[in-house]
């Protein structure tokens, strides 16, 4: 018997309303768990690679050295990587800070907001902290991606319709309802 | 009335003399891509998503009338590409965030987009940096989403008789400017034609936002154009 393909998901800039949308393919994540093999995901909490992936799933996009490291370490791991939802897109939310200089944009959450406290009047700059951006790049811009699943988040029925048309090597054009950008 | 007859990808149409190949189109059935077009507003010709073929040669079809025997080519892979490219351009030239945005669901950008099957644009996001007018009590500019069609221009000098829009500035610079130094400054109503033409959610009245639940908005799911497509009366 054939090893099943294997399945890995990252989070990077991306608030989890992805991967709550892949939950969301309810009780169909029963019948994806007999086809596939998840591998480093929040779904087991594996941290690092056990192996070669057939699919890789990116939500949110890269804020920071430590996104784009990761979303290097996913290519390079997997055969063909899905970017999910807008932020891996087009940046999302996060992307909103993307026209404005980014020590301007750190001084108003860190020093000028309201409510912020902050008697020392500093930026965090503890090195244990990954090295912002100048601006929030979607993924595409960063590294070559397979497929897109757009939506903030996308419909389940998007994923598990691109999913299963990947695993069964159909194509995987979406339908109209399946394509959302909110 | 004098009448034309012509063909669109192959299919016989009857115009009238005059008319343009955008409303021609229309009233035969056949959806032609558009965005600066609209309704009775004086055709412009500026956003190009109506280019056609005619005759071999491209126009835009919301200007060029029809001709005797003219053969008239829309839904060519080249002529959808150079659309696809078109709308690309759009939502990477501006700060297009549809997952907030009130007009969502409504948006001609966006359900062209859908109906092209774009899951991704091609090209690199320029975010640039633009301002929103919230200074007038019924109505908003969100200048991020405005990408110059220029209705609202038309539509506040001819149906509102009001001139509250104008362009300013050229090529990347070209904006949307009002008669004031803020839109408060303006005649403009929440009323007026101006406000309900914008493609986009550029020119927007306040506190109606997601006034209709998601799946149940204009474009969650019919696409645009298949109310012209299905129609029974062409």
């Amino acid at each position: 018997m054939s090893p099943k393909p294997r399945i890995a998901t990252a989070s990077l800039a991306g608030c989890f309303g992805c991967h709550m949308s892949v939950l969301d393919i309810d009780e169909r994540i029963l019948e994806l768990a007999t086809r596939v093999e998840f591998d480093r995901s929040p779904i087991n909490d594996f941290k690092e690679f056990r192996d070669r992936c057939a699919v890789g799933i990116v939500e949110g996009g890269c804020c920071n050295e430590e996104n784009v490291e990761l979303l290097e370490k996913f290519r390079k791991q997997c055969d063909v990587l899905i970017s999910l939802g807008d932020c891996a897109i087009n940046g999302g939310v996060p992307a909103m800070r993307n026209n404005i200089p980014l020590r301007e944009c750190l001084e108003q959450a860190y020093l000028k907001c309201p409510g912020t406290y902050n008697p020392l009047n500093v930026l965090p700059n503890d090195p244990e902290i990954p090295l912002l951006l100048n601006r929030v790049y979607p993924c595409h811009e960063v590294v070559k991606i397979d497929r897109f699943i757009p939506g903030c988040p996308p419909p389940a029925d998007a994923i598990w319709a691109a999913l299963t048309a990947l695993l069964t090597g159909r194509s995987a054009e979406p339908v109209y309802e399946h394509l959302k950008y909110d | 009335m004098s009448r034309v007859t012509f063909t669109i990808d192959g299919k016989t149409v009857k115009a009238i003399r005059g008319q343009t190949i955008l409303k021609a189109a229309e009233a035969a059935g056949i959806f032609i891509p558009r965005l600066c077009a609209y309704r009775d507003l004086t055709p412009h010709g500026s956003c190009r998503v109506c280019s056609v073929r005619v005759n071999g040669r491209i126009q835009a079809a919301c200007v060029q009338t029809v001709a005797e025997g003219a053969v008239v080519e829309s839904e060519t892979p080249e002529l959808q590409e150079f659309r696809r490219n078109l709308v690309d351009m759009l939502f990477v030239e501006g700060n297009h965030f549809c997952m907030f945005c009130e007009k969502s669901g409504f948006c001609e950008l966006q359900a062209l987009a859908y109906r092209f099957g774009i899951a991704a644009p091609r090209y690199r996001y320029l975010n640039p940096k633009r301002d929103i007018d919230l200074s007038h009590p019924d109505v908003y500019i969100d200048h991020n989403r405005c990408i110059l069609c220029g209705r609202c221009v038309r539509a506040s000098q001819d149906m509102d008789r009001k001139n509250v829009f104008q362009f300013v500035g050229r090529g990347s610079r070209k904006r949307l400017q009002v008669n004031g130094d803020s839109l408060s400054e303006t005649d403009l109503k929440a009323t007026d034609e101006a406000v309900s033409v914008c493609p986009v959610g550029a020119l927007m009245r306040k506190r109606v936002g997601y006034e209709v639940p998601v799946g149940q908005r204009r474009y969650d799911g019919q696409p645009i154009g298949e109310d012209i497509e299905t129609r029974e009366d062409k």
